[in-house]
């Protein structure tokens, strides 16, 4: 029989025995939660209530028929409450936390949008809330920042290590490892020791199973292939498992190719052969790692995609040739965030532009009466500042001169 | 002999209430000064020595270790150059010298390879903070095996059928950690440790070693008599760094 919390070899859940008995309870109100019809029940109301479920699907009329191929159909969880897929797994663990009784929640965040989600969750359940950041993405994430602070959440820069997303991970441990009693540690992503993997796509399985039917309801039949990007691998982890009991269904990860996957800056773990098997942060899966197993330092624009790790569950998914892997440079994402913007007045954010970079790279040479759906797993408001700066767009430069004047006045 | 019965033999000397455990980060800030604080360490007749080859990610460890690890690695140093370091120093001391590290490093060496490096450099013990029993099935084979100690924690957290199972996986000492939370901030011991201390010795025969937060005479003082061995691991890191490695023999001398 399989190990609990393994996926094929990878998985597990490699914790300091400080954490043992959090992990039992954690363990115990999972399992009792997953069992339980009546809590998914309370958890689809919340997410129609509180937030925008079910997220439309889309058809990108103009976008399909620019590249004449594939019928492409973009999945909106950029209209979830907070702009992006993140709001689905932290309400779901926000129930779970009320079951604990635990009242105050810490988490780690790339791109801020799991900080904003989980401090919009603690703002809503009235628990404390301390998010960890990399040092660097706080300064290219920098509205995120604002708002979780006007949420009423406190956000710790991190400075030690790459100053991104893995050590924020570390930094949230080692607050959880001091307090445990009163905490929940809320993981973002597929990542981690068990049960969060299997947790956390629980919770975004919701995206899949509504893409499922409302692509039966809309185009008459499944899907030729999915897209998602994949940094932990939540979002792309949520809109799979809608597919994957149909192998006819092709299932696409994006990965962040960076300034390109030869050129040692990128975070591509399977779509690059640069990763090896390895146990870190809690868990065994595939690591961007030099020879002595030391994590080297990744690079995307989008902060969200900017990890050494990935999903174990999708590893395997991986390993057993079900999920193809593909990555996105940068300057890819760029020339389809604008491509989406001007053909179809929608707004990816970075990370969620990858996926739509290997969508209209393959939707040319797909037939017209075949669909393909692109996870759009957020909004890039987000980014406005990045994408500015990428763009070196004059008004906007001119308008923060101007601000910074004002200030320093 | 095996590491159990090296801290049983010190333990039944007239003159030694409590060991000392003592904790340095190889490669920070230099193995040149790891060198001369070993030998300080030493000279002053510290029992065993936890040798932490750095790691990238140091998921248990506080602020000063932290950095530590990635100051030694910014410098450059590598998984061989600590395997050498440690064959020199076994070779030098008679003192038990034990590796700390996290789990990747041996991982990506190669369990067996790294367990049989170790055994042949004379390591006497393994602590694995992210190594609970129930992973990493052929470390616990090859500990077996190639007759290295690998050293559980227990936890404040800790019931006592979990002390059990740990005790039952563990050989050498048990690592008490003295309360929740990371390496380096300071321990304040009220009651509640002394009850801690007597669940930990109800349920295991081995000796029992107490660190983090251990900074001070008053510390060693407190835990002779409830615990074998007292562990001294950031305060020495601290001291290094400000008043330099001559510092460390005076310190360690007046400890106990
Ligand atoms: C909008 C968006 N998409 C994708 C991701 C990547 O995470 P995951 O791979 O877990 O979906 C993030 C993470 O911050 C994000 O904010």
């Amino acid at each position: 029989m399989q190990k609990p919390g393994y996926y094929g070899q990878w998985g597990g859940a490699f914790i300091p025995e400080v954490l043992f008995e959090t992990f039992q309870e954690l363990n115990a109100a999972f399992t009792a939660a997953k069992a339980d019809p009546s809590f998914w029940q309370e958890y689809v109301d919340l997410m129609a209530t509180y937030s925008c479920r079910a997220t439309p699907l889309t058809h990108a009329a103009n976008l399909s028929k620019h590249f004449g191929g594939a019928q492409i159909f973009i999945k909106r969880e950029d209209l979830n409450h907070t702009g992006a897929h993140k709001a689905n797994n932290v309400m779901g663990q926000g129930l779970l936390v009320k079951k604990m009784g635990k009242k105050r929640v810490i988490a780690e965040t790339g791109a801020g949008q799991h900080g904003v989600a989980t401090a919009t969750m603690a703002a809503k359940f009235g628990l404390e809330c301390t998010i960890y950041m990399g040092e660097e993405d706080v300064m290219r994430q920098r509205p995120n920042v604002f708002w979780m602070e006007k949420l009423g959440a406190t956000v710790v820069p991190v400075t030690s290590g790459s100053k991104t997303l893995k050590d924020a991970i570390n930094e949230a441990f080692r607050d959880w490892v001091t307090r445990m009693d009163d905490t929940h540690y809320v993981m973002g992503t597929v990542c981690g020791p068990h049960p969060f993997p299997e947790m956390v796509a629980w919770f975004q399985s919701i995206i899949g199973k509504e893409a499922h039917k409302q692509i039966l309801k809309q185009f008459g039949s499944l899907p030729a292939r999915v897209y998602a990007c994949v940094g932990g691998g939540s979002n792309a982890m949520g809109i799979f498992q809608g597919f994957l009991d149909h192998p006819q269904v092709e299932l696409i990860g994006v990965e962040a190719g960076g300034h390109g996957i030869d050129s040692g800056q990128h975070a591509a773990r399977l779509a690059s052969k640069d990763a090896s098997a390895g146990v870190a942060q809690g868990y065994h899966t595939m690591f961007l790692q030099n020879s002595d197993g030391q994590m080297m330092d990744t690079h995307s624009v989008a902060a969200g995609l900017d990890y050494v790790g990935v999903s174990p569950i999708l590893t395997d998914l991986w390993d057993q040739g079900r999920v193809r892997f593909e990555a996105a440079t940068d300057k890819e994402v760029m020339a389809a965030l604008e491509l989406t913007m001007k053909r179809e007045g929608i707004i990816p954010a970075l990370e969620s532009s990858h996926a739509f970079v290997q969508a209209y790279k393959e939707a040319g040479d797909m037939k017209k009466d075949e669909a393909l759906i692109i996870n759009m797993s957020g909004r890039g408001d987000k980014d406005i500042f990045t994408i500015a700066h990428a763009f070196n767009d004059p008004s906007w430069k001119a308008f923060i001169i101007k601000k910074g004047a004002e200030y320093a006045a | 002999m095996q590491l159990e019965q090296l801290i049983r033999a010190e333990l039944a000397k007239p003159e030694k209430d409590i060991l000392l455990m003592t904790h340095i980060v190889l490669g920070y800030p230099s193995l040149e000064v790891n060198r001369e604080v070993i030998r300080q360490m030493v000279e002053n007749g510290v029992e065993l020595i936890e040798m932490q080859i750095p790691f990238s990610e140091p998921m248990a460890d506080g602020p000063t270790i932290v950095r530590a690890n990635q100051e030694a690695l910014e410098a450059g140093t590598t998984v061989k150059e600590c395997l050498a370091f440690a064959e020199e120093m076994c070779r030098e001391h008679a003192t038990s010298f034990l590796f700390m590290t996290y789990y990747n490093i041996l991982y990506k060496y190669g369990v067996e390879a790294f367990f049989k490096k170790a055994k042949d450099v004379g390591i006497k013990g393994f602590i694995i903070p992210d190594l609970p029993p129930e992973e990493g099935e052929e470390f616990w084979r090859m500990a077996a095996q190639y007759d290295i100690a690998p050293i559980l924690i227990y936890a404040p957290t800790s019931t006592e059928d979990r002390m059990r199972k740990l005790a039952a996986s563990a050989k050498g000492f048990i690592y008490c950690v003295a309360r929740k939370g990371v390496t380096g901030t300071h321990t304040d011991f009220d009651s509640s440790f002394n009850e801690y201390m007597a669940r930990c010795r109800k349920n295991t025969t081995l000796p029992l070693a107490v660190g983090f937060g251990i900074s001070c005479r008053d510390d060693i003082t407190f835990l002779t008599g409830k615990a074998d061995i007292g562990v001294i691991g950031t305060a020495t890191i601290n001291l290094v760094d400000q008043k330099g490695p001559e510092a460390v023999g005076p310190f360690i001398a007046g400890l106990r």
